[in-house]
């Protein structure tokens, strides 16, 4: 199948007083339609400003640049505002972390549902109302017709998020970009969230980025997997492939990261990855995991180009790891 | 909505009773009334005459009462000066204020919000700077010597202005420009540091995410939640302006009601100075109501009562 949007060589760079702050440092991926592609990484990874970019909503500073960036055959990066505007809320939407300010406390969820269907389509307003009551109810919200004349500040977080995603339904988008939907949200409302999003991608047959620091959530829905670290792409591959033979040190260190039910014993400790994320101002010279990694070597200095295995899983790592081999240095 | 609007409505009879019961008290702050009519050349008999004349000589009760009374129905006794009703002489006078209080507000709002998007939208920018500039110096001129200024320019060196009167619309030219630049920095400022709260905020990034263009983000989106201390604002400086312009109409020889106040202070003319009071008062109460209701009109969360 084709895909819906390419990624090549997308890096932002951000100018502050004490150099240039190499956010995102060229990163690759495909999303085809149907298929969902989550972003993991830790905060500062460059995952939220990768998903700006795309949507060309980067901070005015942010300076983007990237070999390709194509959604459907339109560039990104030479479309026009104009453009953009068409196809933002329309066949590319967004869904943020924070429901609770995401929303204009002026308007009714009515009138800010109705807007991102009325900005595209020349359709009359009771259409609008008739598709925004549809697609509430379809993200599980009871008395539709009633809360479309609320206001958001009389709905819960987990009712805003629904609203929110109903709202990025409306256009009937193509691609859709979640950014951390449910940090914000209690841990039983976040369940339910991820679970609509991943049943309304399905039915809607939309492509999906989903962006995220937890893992729980990635196994729970993706197709494919793309482990950020310091702006880079660590890792990508199918879901399968990353979870069950991750070749990145930071990958496996993730995964030590977090109990499974059944093999990790109670009172036992989890894995930690020690150090800091290196500072990307400036240039930043080989793999920028080496000085938390325990198996580096001087070679690790050098660039690290990607390497593909044959199963098509891509990874920046100068190392072969063996899955059988007894890991080195932690208990 | 309607539960807030009452509770609204029943705190401003509030204050206006409050208001009422001083401005009545002003009668008896400013020493004995019956002596101040009477004039200085009185001997206690006249003085005592006089108190009996004009019921100075009844309890307070009975004569606020009374006076509340009458003021309702728009009758705030005969003035001590003109021997005219005090009611007629504030309506003469009034009209000319309200002409220079809404052009005034009208003339500091259409240039301020306008320059405070402006340069909430490019901030450090030209405009924000041409802007910064203008405020500073708004703040910093006082307005007796703009008004002159004003007046060396175009009525003694262009000759394009009367210098004063309140005849026609030329005459308010200049009152309206010092009166609204006075009024022009604060909202100015306010109006900025408002957009650029509100630019940075989530809703703003949804509204673009949804693809709505820059005009209608500014515009719909932002500065309807910017907007809203700029409204209180406004509406006491809206009632500053129907008050407190007695500097710009005097230096513009405007006969307003400012004007018709400092003049009755120092008559000692106690029944317009009261029924000015009352009506100034009156203003500010108004705006700061109205300014209630257009608030929570904005803003939904502000009508819970």
């Amino acid at each position: 199948m084709e895909n819906i949007l390419s990624v090549r060589g997308l890096t932002v760079d951000i100018p502050l007083a004490a150099g240039t702050l190499h956010a995102v440092r060229g990163i690759d991926f495909d999303v085809k339609r149907g298929e969902t592609l989550c972003v993991v990484g830790e905060s500062g990874s460059g995952k939220s400003l990768t998903s700006l970019a795309i949507m060309g909503l980067l901070p005015k500073q942010a300076q983007r640049s990237a070999q390709v960036l194509d959604f459907e055959g339109v560039d990104l990066q030479t479309a026009s505002n104009r453009d953009m505007r068409k196809l933002r809320g329309n066949r590319i939407s967004m869904i943020f972390q924070e429901p609770m300010t995401s929303l204009n406390p002026a308007y009714t969820i009515g009138d800010q549902l109705m807007e991102a269907l009325l900005l595209h389509r020349k359709v009359p307003k009771p259409v609008a109302r008739d598709r925004a009551i549809e697609l509430l109810e379809k993200v599980g919200i009871t008395a539709a017709a009633n809360r479309m004349k609320q206001y958001p500040h009389q709905l819960s977080g987990g009712l805003r998020q629904r609203v929110m995603i109903a709202m990025a339904l409306m256009g009937e988008p193509d691609l859709i970009i979640a950014d951390e939907p449910t940090t914000a949200l209690d841990v039983t409302i976040q369940a339910q969230i991820l679970r609509l999003l991943k049943d309304l991608q399905r039915e809607l047959n939309m492509a999906m980025i989903l962006i995220t620091h937890d893992l729980g959530v990635v196994a729970r829905v993706a197709d494919k997997v793309a482990i950020m670290y310091a702006g880079e792409m660590v890792e990508a591959g199918s879901a399968a492939e990353v979870f069950t033979a991750p070749k990145h040190p930071y990958t496996r260190g993730l995964l030590n990261c977090i109990p499974v039910p059944g093999k990790t014993a109670v009172g036992e400790h989890l894995g930690s990855i020690p150090g800091i994320v290196p500072s990307l101002i400036d240039d930043v010279d080989g793999c920028a995991f080496r000085s938390r990694c325990d198996e580096a070597t001087a070679q690790c200095a050098s660039d690290i180009p990607a390497r593909i295995s044959p199963a098509g899983h891509l990874y920046r790592c100068v190392h072969d790891y063996d899955m059988n081999q007894p890991k080195s240095g932690k208990a | 909505m309607l539960v807030y609007t009452l509770k609204r409505l029943g705190l401003a009879l509030l204050v206006t009773l409050a208001v009422s019961m001083l401005s009545f008290a002003l009668l008896y702050l400013s020493g004995d009334p019956a002596a101040a009519i009477a004039g200085e050349t009185a001997n206690a008999e006249d003085i005592e005459a006089v108190r009996i004349y004009y019921g100075f000589d009844r309890p307070w009760v009975v004569q606020y009462g009374e006076w509340m009374f009458n003021a309702i129905r728009g009758d705030f006794g005969t003035s001590y000066y003109f021997k005219l009703p005090v009611s007629q002489l504030v309506a003469e006078r009034l009209s000319v204020t309200m002409l220079l209080g809404v052009c005034g507000i009208s003339f500091a709002l259409l240039t301020a919000v306008p320059l405070g998007v402006a340069a909430a939208v490019r901030p450090n920018s030209i405009i924000d700077r041409i802007a910064l500039f203008l405020s500073v110096m708004g703040q910093a001129m006082p307005s007796f010597w703009f008004g002159l200024v004003l007046i060396v320019l175009f009525s003694i060196k262009l000759r394009i202005l009367p210098p004063s009167g309140s005849d026609n619309w030329q005459n308010f030219v200049m009152p309206t420009i010092v009166l609204g630049y006075y009024a022009m920095p604060a909202i100015m400022r306010l109006t900025r540091a408002g957009m650029l709260d509100v630019l940075g905020a989530d809703y703003v990034r949804t509204a673009r995410a949804k693809g709505a263009g820059e005009f209608r983000v500014m515009f719909k989106h932002a500065l309807r939640n910017a907007i809203i201390p700029v409204v209180s604002l406004a509406a006491v400086q809206m009632g500053f302006m129907l008050g407190g312009s007695i500097v710009v109409e005097s230096i513009f020889a405007l006969h307003g009601a400012g004007y018709l106040a400092w003049e009755s202070i120092g008559r000692n003319d106690l029944p317009t100075v009261q029924a000015l009071i009352l009506v100034f008062s009156m203003f500010y109460i108004v705006f700061t109501f109205l300014s209630d209701l257009l608030n929570a009109w904005l803003d939904p969360r502000m009508r819970v009562g």
